[in-house]
C-alpha cells in the first residue's frame, strides 16, 4: 500500500474534526475523497501534510510510519499536496514558482523537469517571467499543479483541483489529472464535484462530519441511490 | 551657497545615508519576511560596536579586519534570538513578539549601562585622518571605505535574495508560508536565517562605522529612529526602498546640518518620517500590503 491511514483523529484545539478515518491509496490509483463544506476534507490532507498534528491514529507512507513527521520529511518522502487556493508564491514569477516545487529535491533533474511540465501545461511557458499573482485562476491552478509536479510527488494530493473554474476549465482539469494519473502517478483527490470525480476515480471515499460514511469503486458509488440523493440531486 | 561647501556635505550626507542603508535593510529583511518590528535593532547595533570597540582595545584587531569575525558571530547570535528565544516566547502572536525584542532590547541597553558607563569611547586607527582629495572635496578614508563596502554588502544581500535558491525561498515564506511549507521548506528555519542575515548587518555596520564613530550604551537609539524613517520611507521591507531611503536621509540631514547648523541636522529626517505618513504611508517603493 503507497498510503494507509488508521484510524486518524485531528482537529484545531478542542475540536474534534477528523473522527477516527482509515484509508488506503494503492500505486497508481486515483482515489477520491469527497464531502461537502466543512466536513474536514482540508483537515485530512493537512493532516496528512503534516501541518496538523494528529490526536490519534497512525500514517503510513510507503510501509514507513509518518505519523510524528514534519512537513518537509514528508515532502521528502514524495507526499505531495496541491493545496485549496493554490497558495502560489504571488510576487515570485512563474519559474520562480516552479523551481520552488523541486526546493527538496536538488537541481539534478530541475530543468527537465520544468521542460516536461511546460509541455504538459503551455499556458504556463507563455506566462514563465510573470508573477504568478498576476495569473488567472486556471492558470493558477496549473502553476499550483506543476510546483507539486516539480516536488516529484509518489503520490499527489489535490485539494478541490476544479474550485472556481468555468465548466469548460474544470473539464479541462479532470482530463488532466487523468491523463497524469495514466503516466503512472498516484492521486488522492479531495472534491466536491461528485459526478465528474467519480468518472475519473478508481475507489472513493465520503466522509461527512469526521467519518467515512461510504466507500467503494467509483462505479458502486455512482449507482448508490443513497449519494445519488445527496450528492447528485438524482 | 558655494561649491566648496555643497559638495562635501553631499559626499558627507551619501556616505552616512550609506550605513542607514546598510541598518535599515537589516530591519526591512526582518519586517518584510517575519512580519516583525525588531525593537532590538539599535540595541544589537551598540552591542555589536562594542564588540568591535573591545576587539579593537583589547586584542588589537582593525574594526575592518574585524568584519570576518564579527558578521558570523552576529549571524549566529541573531539566529538563536529567533529559533531559542522568540519563537519560543511569541507563540505567533505579533504582539508578543513586539513586546520580546522590547524587552531585550531595555535588558541590553541597561547590561551596557551597568557594564560599560555611559562614557562615550572612540578607538584610534592610523588612517582615521587620512583623506581622498577627489578635487571638489576631500573623502575622510574611513568614510569612503564605509560608503563602498555598505554599497557592495547591499549588492551582495540584494543578489542572495534575488537571484539564489535560499533567497527564492525566503521570498516564498515572507509571502505564503503555508504554500511554502507544502513545498518541504523549512519555515522557521528560514525566520532564523533572514533574523540571523538582520542581525548581521548590523556587525558590519558596527565594524565600518567605528574608526569614525563612537560608541555608547545610548548610541543605537539614534540609528534605530532613521532606520525606522527609512524603512518607513522606503516601503516597509521593500529592499531598493530601504537602499534609496537611507541614501535620501543622509542627504537630508547632511543639508539640514548646513542650513540650520549641525545639531538640528536631523529635524529634517524627521519631519521626512511625518510628512511620508500624512501622504505616502505606503512609501516610495511600497506594494500593496502583504
Ligand atoms: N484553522 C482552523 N481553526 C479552527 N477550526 C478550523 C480551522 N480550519 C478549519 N476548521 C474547522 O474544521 C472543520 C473542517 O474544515 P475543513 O477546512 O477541513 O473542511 P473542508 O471539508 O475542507 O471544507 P471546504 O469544502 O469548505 O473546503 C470546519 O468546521 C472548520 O470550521
Ligand atoms: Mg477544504
Amino acid at each position: 500500500m503507497l498510503l494507509e491511514v488508521r484510524d486518524l483523529e485531528a482537529g484545531y484545539g478542542e475540536v474534534t474534526v477528523l473522527r477516527g478515518l482509515s484509508m488506503t491509496v494503492a500505486s497508481g490509483e486515483i482515489v477520491a475523497v469527497l464531502g461537502a463544506n466543512g466536513v474536514g476534507k482540508s483537515t485530512l490532507n493537512n493532516t496528512l501534510s503534516a501541518l496538523i498534528r494528529p490526536t490519534g491514529g497512525q500514517i503510513l507512507f510507503d510501509g514507513t510510519d509518518i505519523t510524528a513527521a514534519r512537513p518537509a520529511q514528508v515532502v521528502s518522502a514524495g507526499l505531495i499536496q496541491v493545496p485549496e487556493g493554490r497558495r502560489v508564491f504571488p510576487d515570485l514569477s512563474v519559474r520562480e514558482n516552479l523551481l520552488l516545487g523541486s526546493y527538496r529535491r536538488g537541481r539534478a533533474r530541475r530543468d527537465a523537469n520544468v521542460e516536461r511540465i511546460c509541455t504538459v501545461f503551455p499556458r504556463l511557458r507563455e506566462r514563465f517571467g510573470q508573477a504568478a499573482g498576476t495569473l488567472s485562476g486556471g492558470e493558477q491552478q496549473m502553476l499550483a499543479i506543476g510546483r507539486g509536479l516539480m516536488a516529484e510527488p509518489r503520490l499527489l494530493i489535490l485539494d478541490e483541483p476544479s474550485l472556481g473554474l468555468s465548466p469548460l476549465l474544470v473539464e479541462e482539469m479532470f482530463a488532466l489529472i487523468g491523463a497524469i494519473n495514466a503516466e503512472g502517478l498516484s492521486i488522492l483527490l479531495v472534491e466536491q464535484n461528485v459526478a465528474q470525480t467519480l468518472e475519473i476515480a478508481h475507489r472513493a471515499y465520503v466522509l461527512e462530519q469526521g467519518r467515512f460514511v461510504m466507500a467503494g469503486p467509483s462505479a458502486e458509488l455512482a449507482d448508490d441511490p443513497g449519494l445519488r440523493r445527496s450528492y447528485l440531486g438524482l | 551657497m558655494t561649491a566648496s561647501l555643497l559638495v562635501p556635505a553631499l559626499v558627507n550626507g551619501l556616505t552616512t545615508g550609506a550605513i542607514y542603508a546598510l541598518v535599515a535593510l537589516g530591519l526591512t529583511l526582518i519586517y518584510g519576511v517575519l512580519h516583525i518590528i525588531n525593537f532590538a535593532h539599535g540595541s544589537l547595533l551598540m552591542v555589536a560596536l562594542y564588540g568591535v570597540y573591545f576587539l579593537n582595545t583589547g586584542l588589537g584587531i582593525d574594526p575592518y579586519l574585524a568584519l570576518p569575525i564579527a558578521v558570523p558571530a552576529f549571524f549566529i547570535l541573531g539566529y538563536f534570538l529567533q529559533r531559542g528565544v522568540i519563537e519560543h516566547t511569541a507563540h505567533g502572536r505579533d504582539q508578543n513578539i513586539l513586546l520580546v525584542t522590547l524587552g531585550l532590547s531595555i535588558i541590553l541597553d541597561n547590561l551596557a549601562l551597568y557594564f560599560w558607563r555611559s562614557d562615550t569611547r572612540t578607538i584610534d586607527v592610523p588612517y582615521g585622518f587620512d583623506v581622498i582629495d577627489i578635487g571638489v572635496a576631500l573623502i575622510p578614508v574611513p568614510r569612503a571605505v564605509a560608503f563602498g563596502a555598505a554599497l557592495g554588502i547591499a549588492a551582495l544581500l540584494w543578489f542572495l535574495i534575488g537571484r539564489t535558491d535560499l533567497g527564492r525561498a525566503i521570498r516564498a515564506v515572507a509571502r505564503e508560508r503555508q504554500g511554502a511549507r507544502l513545498m518541504g521548506i523549512d519555515v522557521e528555519h528560514i525566520y532564523g536565517l533572514c533574523f540571523g542575515i538582520g542581525t548581521a548587518t548590523l556587525a558590519a555596520a558596527a565594524c565600518l562605522l567605528l574608526p569614525s564613530f563612537y560608541v555608547t550604551p545610548q548610541v543605537g537609539h539614534a540609528f534605530v529612529l532613521v532606520a525606522f524613517t527609512t524603512v518607513v520611507l522606503g516601503g516597509m521591507g521593500s529592499f531598493t526602498g530601504a537602499l534609496v531611503g537611507g541614501l535620501i536621509l543622509g542627504l537630508v540631514e547632511s543639508a539640514g546640518g548646513l542650513i540650520l547648523g549641525e545639531s538640528l541636522g536631523q529635524i529634517g529626517i524627521f519631519i521626512i518620517f511625518i510628512l511620508v505618513l500624512l501622504f505616502r504611508p505606503t512609501g516610495l517603493f511600497g506594494g500593496k500590503p502583504a
